[in-house]
C-alpha cells in the first residue's frame, strides 16, 4: 500500500482555469494555452506513488513545476483538479481544520530559503511547529532539544537564526520539521542554497538520518548529482509533465527521452552505474569438461575471441582461458583444458559499480567476470570497453544494443 | 450651487440621528482624557520629571535625559507646568485612541484586498485635506473642548498608524509566511507569532509618526477650545504677545523633542535586533 498516492494532478496558475483545462485535456501544450488563456500549467496531469519509508525525489529545471506541485501535497498551493491521497485519505477534500492537523502531525516542510523566524532563537525556531499545536512549553522545549542533538545544533540553542550560516540555519530547518515526527517530511530545494561543500556534508548527514528515522522523504532538487545521491527513486520533470520515474540506475542507463540523457550526460556516473547494467548476458564460455580443448578452439574461432570466461557445468565461474595457451595444449597432445584455466581472478559483482571496476581496467584487456555473490555463477562480463567508456564520459549508448557483440569481440 | 447648505444639512442630521452615540463617544474620551491628565499631575513636577528622565535614559541615553531634564525644567520655570500636561495628555490620548483603531485597520487593509483598496483613498484624502478641516465636524458633534479637539486630532493622526502597520504586514517574507502556514497554523497564530511581531518596527515606525501628527494638532485644536500649550501659543498670536506666544512655542517643541526620540527609540532597538 503506497503511503502518498498523486492521481492526475494538475495545477494551473492564472484566472481562466477552466478553460485552460479543458484545453489541456484537448492536448494543447503549455505554451499554447499560455498564449490562448494567459494561464500557466505549472504541473500537468502527474501521476505517481511514494511508498512508505522512500526517499522520493523529484528533479527538473528551474520552472518545470517542482515546487508547484510539492505544495500540492500540503496544499500551500491548492491544485486545479487530481487528488493526493496520503493514507487512503484524499488530502484534497479536507477542511482547513483537518488540513491544519495534516500539515501539523503528518507532512513537515523545510525550505531552500530557510523560511525560518528571525525574531526566536534557535530552540524556539525548533519548538515552533509544536507551539501551534498547543503543547505545553516544557515539553516542547525537551523535545526540540533533543531533535537539536540529532542534527547536530547542540551550543546554538540560545543563539539568533540570522546569525548562523547557511548550513547551519537549513539544519534549524530540518530540526524545526523533525521536531514535528511527521510521517512525511517535504524538501523543497533544501541544500540548494548552500556551498558546495556544506551541500554535500547535509546529504550525507541526511542520509545517515533517513537510515535512522525511516521517514517518507519528498526531496526537490534541480541537480541530477543530488537527486542520485538521495533518492532511492527519481521522478524528473519538464515543462510541468513528470516525464520518468524510476531508480538513479534506471535513470542513467535508460533515459526515456532524449531530455533525460542531457542531464545524464553531466552526471558522475562511475560511483552510480553498476556491473549489472553494463554486462553483456551470454558471453560465449569454455564449459569445463564437457569443452575439451577442440571445442574450446571452435567456440574462440567462431566467436573471433583470443580468450574466454571457463565455468563449470552448473555455471560456476572457474577463471579465463586464453587461446594460445590451448594451442599449447593442444601441441602437447592433451585433451581437457584443465591446464589452461587460469584460476583465482578477481570478478565483479552485479552491484559493483564502475568506481569499484576501475582496477580491472589493468588486468591485461581481459573481460570483466560478473558473478553471484553467493552461488559464485557466472552472470555475465563486461568488456573493457565499456569500463574506458564510463570513466571517460565518451557516448555511452554505443555500448547498448548491437555494438555489444562487436565490442566483446574487439576486447575479449 | 449651494453644497455648503447640504453638507450643513448632512451633518445636522448626523449629529442628530447619532445624538446617543457622540455623547456616549464624549463620555469616555473625556474619561479618558481627564484620567491621563490627572495622572500626570497627581506627583509632583519633579517626580514627573525624574521619572521622564529615567525613561529617556533608559531608552535614547545622556544627550536625551539632560535635554528631558532641562527643557521639562525651563518649562515648569516657565510657568506652563499644567498647561504642557493638559497638552501631554491630550496628546497621549487621542494617539492611544489613533492607534487603537488605525493598527486593527492597518492589519484588515493589509489581509483584505477589498480593505485595502477602500481604506487607501480615504486615508490619501485624510492627509491632503488642512487640519482645520476637522474642526467643523468635530464642533458639530461634540461642541467645543477637550473632545472635540481629541476627536480632531484623533483622525488627523490615524493614517500614518494605518499604513505603517499595513505597510509593516506587507512587507514579512513570503516565506516565512509560507513555513508558517506549512506547519499548520491557524490565520490568527500567523498574525501574533509571526506576523505582528516582524511588523513590529514599522508599526512602532507608525506609532512614532501617529505621536508628531497628533502634536502638530496642539495649536489648531487650541482654536476649538481644546486649552493646554495650545491656548497658550493661540493667545500669544491673537493678543499679539509675542513674549507668551513664544514660550508656548518653546514648550510645544520641547514636548516634540522628548516625544520623539522615545517613541523613535521603540522603534529602532527592535529594528538591531531582528
Ligand atoms: N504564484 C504563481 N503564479 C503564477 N505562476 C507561477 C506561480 N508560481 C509559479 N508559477 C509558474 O509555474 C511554473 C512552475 O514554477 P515552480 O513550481 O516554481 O518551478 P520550479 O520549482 O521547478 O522551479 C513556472 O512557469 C512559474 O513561472
Ligand atoms: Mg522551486
Amino acid at each position: 500500500m503506497s503511503k502518498l498516492k498523486i492521481e492526475a494532478l494538475t495545477l494551473i496558475f492564472g484566472k481562466e482555469k477552466e478553460e485552460a483545462l479543458s484545453l489541456l485535456k484537448q492536448g494543447k501544450s503549455k505554451a499554447e494555452i499560455l498564449k490562448k488563456t494567459g494561464c500557466t500549467v505549472a504541473v500537468k496531469n502527474a501521476n505517481f506513488e511514494i511508498e512508505q519509508g522512500e526517499f522520493f525525489v523529484i528533479m527538473g529545471l528551474s520552472g518545470s513545476g517542482k515546487s508547484s506541485l510539492l505544495r500540492c501535497l500540503n496544499r500551500l498551493i491548492e491544485p486545479t483538479s487530481g487528488k493526493v491521497i496520503l493514507n487512503q485519505v484524499d488530502i484534497t477534500s479536507l477542511q482547513d481544520q483537518q488540513l491544519q492537523q495534516v500539515r501539523r502531525k503528518e507532512m513537515a516542510m523545510v525550505f531552500q530559503k530557510f523560511g525560518l523566524l528571525p525574531h526566536r532563537s534557535v530552540l524556539e525556531n525548533v519548538a515552533f511547529g509544536l507551539e501551534l499545536q498547543g503543547v505545553a512549553e516544557q515539553e516542547r522545549l525537551e523535545k526540540a532539544q533533543s531533535v537539536i542533538n540529532l542534527v547536530g545544533l547542540h551550543g546554538y540553542e540560545q543563539q539568533h537564526t540570522a546569525s548562523l550560516s547557511g548550513g547551519m540555519q537549513q539544519r534549524v530547518g530540518l530540526a524545526r520539521a523533525l521536531a514535528n515526527d511527521p510521517e512525511i517530511l517535504l524538501m523543497d530545494e533544501a541544500f540548494s542554497a548552500l556551498d558546495p561543500l556544506i551541500r554535500t556534508q547535509m546529504q550525507d548527514e541526511l542520509i545517515d538520518l533517513q537510515q535512522k528515522m525511516h521517514k517518507t522523504i519528498v526531496f526537490i532538487t534541480h541537480d541530477l548529482d543530488e537527486a542520485i545521491r538521495l533518492g532511492d527513486r527519481i521522478a524528473i520533470m519538464k515543462d510541468g509533465e513528470v516525464i520518468q520515474i524510476g531508480t538513479p540506475e534506471d535513470i542513467l542507463t535508460s533515459p526515456a527521452t532524449a531530455y533525460v540523457s542531457s542531464f545524464v550526460e553531466k552526471v558522475d556516473r562511475k560511483s552510480i552505474v553498476t556491473a549489472a547494467s553494463l554486462m553483456f548476458e551470454k558471453p560465449t564460455v569454455a564449459i569445463y569438461k564437457k569443452d575439451g580443448v577442440e571445442g574450446s578452439l571452435r567456440k574462440m574461432r567462431s566467436s573471433g575471441l583470443t580468450s574466454l570466461p571457463a565455468v563449470s557445468a552448473d555455471k560456476h565461474f572457474l577463471g579465463f582461458v586464453y587461446l594460445k595457451d590451448i594451442l599449447e595444449l593442444k601441441a602437447q597432445g592433451h585433451k581437457t583444458i584443465e591446464k589452461a584455466i587460469l584460476r583465482d581472478l578477481p570478478v565483479a559483482y552485479p552491484e559493483s559499480t564502475v568506481e569499484q571496476m576501475l582496477p580491472f581496467i589493468a588486468e591485461n584487456g581481459r573481460a570483466v567476470p560478473v558473478v553471484d555473490k553467493d552461488s559464485n555463477k557466472l552472470l555475465g562480463i563486461v568488456a573493457q570497453t565499456s569500463l574506458l567508456i564510463e570513466t571517460t564520459g565518451a557516448c555511452w549508448q554505443n555500448v547498448n544494443g548491437n555494438m555489444m557483440d562487436n565490442l566483446q569481440k574487439e576486447i575479449v | 450651487m449651494r453644497i455648503g447648505y447640504y453638507i450643513e444639512k448632512l451633518i445636522n442630521w448626523l449629529s442628530f440621528q447619532g445624538e446617543g452615540f457622540f455623547d456616549a463617544v464624549r463620555v469616555v474620551v473625556e474619561a479618558v482624557v481627564n484620567s491621563v491628565e490627572w495622572l500626570l499631575l497627581l506627583p509632583p513636577f519633579y517626580v514627573l520629571i525624574l521619572l521622564i528622565a529615567f525613561l529617556a535614559w533608559k531608552r535614547s541615553g545622556w544627550g536625551l535625559t539632560i535635554l528631558t531634564l532641562t527643557g521639562l525644567s525651563l518649562i515648569w520655570g516657565m510657568g506652563y507646568w499644567t498647561q504642557t500636561m493638559a497638552t501631554l495628555a491630550l496628546i497621549l490620548s487621542s494617539a492611544f485612541i489613533a492607534l487603537l483603531i488605525g493598527i486593527p485597520l492597518g492589519i484588515w487593509a493589509a489581509k483584505n484586498a477589498f480593505a485595502g483598496k477602500l481604506i487607501r483613498p480615504v486615508l490619501d484624502l485624510m492627509q491632503t485635506l488642512p487640519a482645520f478641516v476637522y474642526l467643523i465636524p468635530a464642533v458639530l458633534f461634540f461642541g467645543l473642548g477637550k473632545v472635540p479637539g481629541a476627536f480632531a486630532t484623533v483622525i488627523f493622526s490615524m493614517p500614518p498608524a494605518v499604513r505603517l502597520t499595513t505597510l509593516g504586514l506587507k512587507q514579512v517574507p513570503r516565506d516565512i509566511v509560507e513555513a508558517t502556514r506549512s506547519f499548520g497554523a491557524t490565520s490568527k497564530q500567523l498574525l501574533f507569532k509571526v506576523e505582528l511581531p516582524l511588523a513590529l518596527p514599522t508599526i512602532l515606525a507608525g506609532v512614532n509618526q501617529t505621536m508628531m501628527m497628533a502634536l502638530s494638532m496642539v495649536v489648531i485644536s487650541a482654536m476649538i477650545a481644546a486649552g493646554g500649550l495650545g491656548e497658550v501659543v493661540l493667545k500669544g498670536i491673537t493678543q499679539l504677545k509675542i513674549g507668551t506666544g513664544f514660550e508656548g512655542g518653546i514648550a510645544v517643541v520641547i514636548l516634540a523633542v522628548i516625544l520623539d526620540r522615545i517613541t523613535q527609540s521603540f522603534g529602532l532597538k527592535k529594528e538591531i535586533k531582528v
